[in-house]
C-alpha cells in the first residue's frame, strides 16, 4: 500500500507540474460552463443536467489525453525499468498510476462544484440529482482512466495510446446505440454493456446499484488488464 | 553474490543470451566485456528483474529472481544504460522518489540523500531540474539513485558511455570507491576500462561465454604464447624470413618500425634471435618482451568464435 502512495503522490505532483493537466483542466471547465450557462439560460432548469449530459464525450476525450503519458512516456523514457525493478509489485505500480490520475479528475470535478453552488444560492434546486450526478460522472470517469492506462500500457508512443484508449472509450460508449437495432435479448445484452446504458439514471437522481456494479467492474477490469499487459511486457 | 545458472533468452525466435552461466562473489568487481548486441543487456536485464528468462535461474543474495522477486529486487541497485531519470523532477525530489519505491522512510533518505549526494559530487546540483542538467551529472544522479538504498549488489549497464573524459576518469573512481562496498557487475563495450576498473572479467559473445577469468590470469591463459616486440635495422624481408626460422617463434609481423613475433610458451628465442641478427650483420635496436592487452585477447577470443562458426 505505501508503494502505490507514494506512486500516487508522485503521479499527481508531475501533473501538477506539467502544463498537460491544467490545460485540460481549463478546457473541461471552459466548455462545461459554456453547457452549463447555454442550459440554463434556455431552459430555466434548476439543474446540472445541462453540464453533465454533454460533459460526458467530452471527459471521454480528456481522460484519453490525460492517461497517455502515464506509462508510455515511461517506456520511452526508459524510467520503466526503475520503476519495475524496484522492490515493487506491477499491481502498485498500476494502482499508483490510477489513484494519481483520479486525485486530478477528482480535483477537475470539485472546481466545476460552483454550478451547483450558484444554483443554490440562486434557486432552489432538487439536491438528489446534483449527488447522483456527480458519483455518475465520477465513476464514468474512472472507468475511463482505467482504460486509459490499459492503453498506455501497450505502447510507448503517447499518440498511439490516445487513440487507443479514446477508441475503446468512444466504442463502448455508442456500442449501445446498436441495441435498437439487434434482436431484442442481444440488444438488451450490448446495451448492459455499454458506457451509456447507465449513465442518464445518475442524471435522474436515480442510483441503480447494477450502474455502479458496472463501472467499478470495468475500472476493476481494464486495471486488471493494464497489470497484465505489464507483466507480459517481461517476456517479450 | 549473483548467481547466473543456464540462463537462456529468446525474443521471439532470436537467441540473445545461449545457456550462459557465472558467479559474482561477495566484494568483486566484474567486468562484463563484449561488442555491441553481445547480451550484455539482456542479461543485466534478467538478473535485475526488468526481463523474465526463458531458461535458466538467477539467484541474487540467495533470491530467486522469480520465485523471491522483491526480496531478490531489494537487494539490487541498477543503472541501465538509458539512464531512467524523470526529468521534471529536482535531484532531490528524485532521490526521495527512488528511496520510497526501495521502501525508506523519511529520516532514512534525508540522512542518505546527503551521503549520496556527496559521494557523487552532486552537492551544487540537488535543487535543480533534472531535464536542466548536462549527461554527465545525469549519469550521476543515476548512479546516486542505485546507491541510495545502500544495496549488496549494484548492476551498471555501460556507466561511461556517453559522457566526456574527464567525468569518465571520475565515474571510474566512484565505481572503484563503490566497490569497497558492494558487489559489482559492470557492463562495457571498452577494453581499458575493465583492466582498470575490475578484478574479474566475463567475455561474452553472441550470447555466449567466451571466456571468465581474473585479469591478470586471463592474459597468461591466452598468452599460450609469448610476445615480444623488436626493431632491427636492415632488410625487412630477409629478416622477416630468417625470424620464421628461428625455433619456437610461431608469427612475425612487421609494422614500420617494429616486428612483433609470437611464440610457444615456455620457449625463450632471445638469445636465438640475436644470434641470427649477428649472422646476418643486422643490427638488433631494441628488444622486450609485451603482455597481451586486454584488446588482444578480446580479438582473439571473438574471431576464434567466428570461425567456429
Amino acid at each position: 500500500m505505501k508503494n502505490t502512495a507514494t506512486i500516487a503522490l508522485k503521479e499527481l505532483k508531475s501533473y501538477l507540474a506539467s502544463p498537460m493537466a491544467y490545460i485540460v483542466t481549463g478546457i473541461f471547465l471552459i466548455l462545461t460552463g459554456f453547457f452549463f450557462s447555454i442550459s440554463s439560460s434556455t431552459y430555466y432548469e434548476t439543474s446540472i443536467k445541462g453540464f453533465l449530459e454533454p460533459g460526458n464525450l467530452l471527459l471521454l476525450l480528456l481522460v484519453s489525453v490525460l492517461t497517455m503519458r502515464l506509462l508510455a512516456e515511461e517506456r520511452k523514457m526508459g524510467t520503466l525499468e526503475l520503476l519495475i525493478t524496484a522492490p515493487v509489485r506491477d499491481s502498485e505500480v498500476i494502482l499508483g498510476k490510477f489513484l494519481g490520475s483520479l486525485g486530478i479528475l477528482t480535483i477537475m470535478l470539485i472546481l466545476t462544484l460552483y454550478y451547483p453552488l450558484l444554483l443554490i444560492a440562486y434557486g432552489d434546486p432538487d439536491i438528489g440529482p446534483i449527488f447522483t450526478g456527480y458519483l455518475g460522472i465520477f465513476l464514468l470517469g474512472s472507468a475511463s482512466l482505467a482504460v486509459g492506462i490499459f492503453a498506455s500500457s501497450l505502447t510507448s508512443n503517447q499518440i498511439v495510446a490516445a487513440v487507443v484508449s479514446g477508441g475503446i472509450l468512444f466504442g463502448l460508449w455508442f456500442i449501445g446505440f446498436a441495441a435498437t437495432f439487434l434482436p431484442e435479448a442481444a440488444g438488451e445484452f450490448i446495451g448492459y454493456l455499454s458506457l451509456s446504458y447507465y449513465y442518464p439514471d445518475f442524471m435522474r437522481g436515480v442510483i441503480d446499484t447494477r450502474g455502479i456494479i458496472y463501472y467499478l467492474s470495468i475500472t476493476a477490469l481494464f486495471l486488471f488488464l493494464a497489470v497484465r499487459s505489464l507483466e507480459n511486457s517481461r517476456w517479450s | 553474490m549473483i548467481q547466473v545458472k543456464n540462463l537462456t533468452k529468446y525474443y521471439g525466435k532470436r537467441l540473445a543470451v545461449d545457456d550462459i552461466s557465472f558467479n559474482v562473489e561477495k566484494g568483486e568487481i566484474v567486468g562484463f566485456l563484449g561488442p555491441n548486441a553481445a547480451g550484455k543487456t539482456t542479461t543485466m536485464r534478467i538478473i535485475t528483474g526488468y526481463l523474465a528468462p526463458t531458461q535458466g535461474n538467477v539467484w541474487v543474495a540467495d533470491h530467486d529472481i522469480i520465485n523471491q522477486s522483491l526480496e531478490a529486487r531489494q537487494q539490487i541497485g541498477y543503472l541501465p544504460e538509458a539512464i531512467p531519470l524523470y526529468t521534471d523532477m529536482t535531484v532531490r525530489s528524485y532521490l526521495d522518489f527512488a528511496g520510497r519505491l526501495r521502501g525508506m522512510d523519511t529520516t532514512k533518505i534525508r540522512t542518505r540523500t546527503d551521503d549520496v549526494i556527496e559521494i557523487c559530487n552532486l552537492e551544487e546540483y540537488v535543487d535543480v531540474i533534472i531535464g536542466k542538467l548536462s549527461k554527465g551529472f545525469r549519469q550521476r544522479v543515476g548512479v546516486a539513485q542505485a546507491i541510495i538504498h545502500e544495496p549488496a549488489v549494484l548492476i551498471l549497464d555501460e556507466p561511461t558511455i556517453g559522457i566526456d573524459p574527464i567525468q569518465v576518469a571520475m565515474t571510474r573512481q566512484l565505481i572503484r570507491e563503490l566497490g569497497k562496498e558492494h558487489t559489482i557487475l559492470l557492463s562495457t563495450h571498452i577494453l581499458p576500462e575493465v583492466s582498470v576498473i575490475c578484478q574479474r572479467v566475463i567475455i561474452i559473445h553472441e550470447g555466449r561465454i567466451v571466456a571468465e577469468d581474473r585479469i591478470d590470469n586471463l592474459s597468461s591463459m591466452m598468452s599460450g604464447s609469448q610476445r615480444f616486440r623488436l626493431q632491427i635495422s636492415g632488410p625487412v624481408k630477409k629478416i622477416t624470413e630468417r625470424l620464421q626460422r628461428v625455433k619456437g617463434i610461431t608469427k612475425v609481423n612487421y609494422e614500420d618500425p617494429n616486428y612483433t613475433i609470437e611464440c610457444a610458451a615456455g620457449q625463450d628465442p632471445r638469445r636465438q634471435i640475436m644470434d641470427e641478427m649477428v649472422r646476418g650483420g643486422w643490427t638488433l635496436l631494441t628488444m622486450e618482451q609485451i603482455g597481451m592487452s586486454l584488446e588482444d585477447i578480446f580479438l582473439k577470443l571473438t574471431a576464434e568464435e567466428e570461425t567456429d562458426e
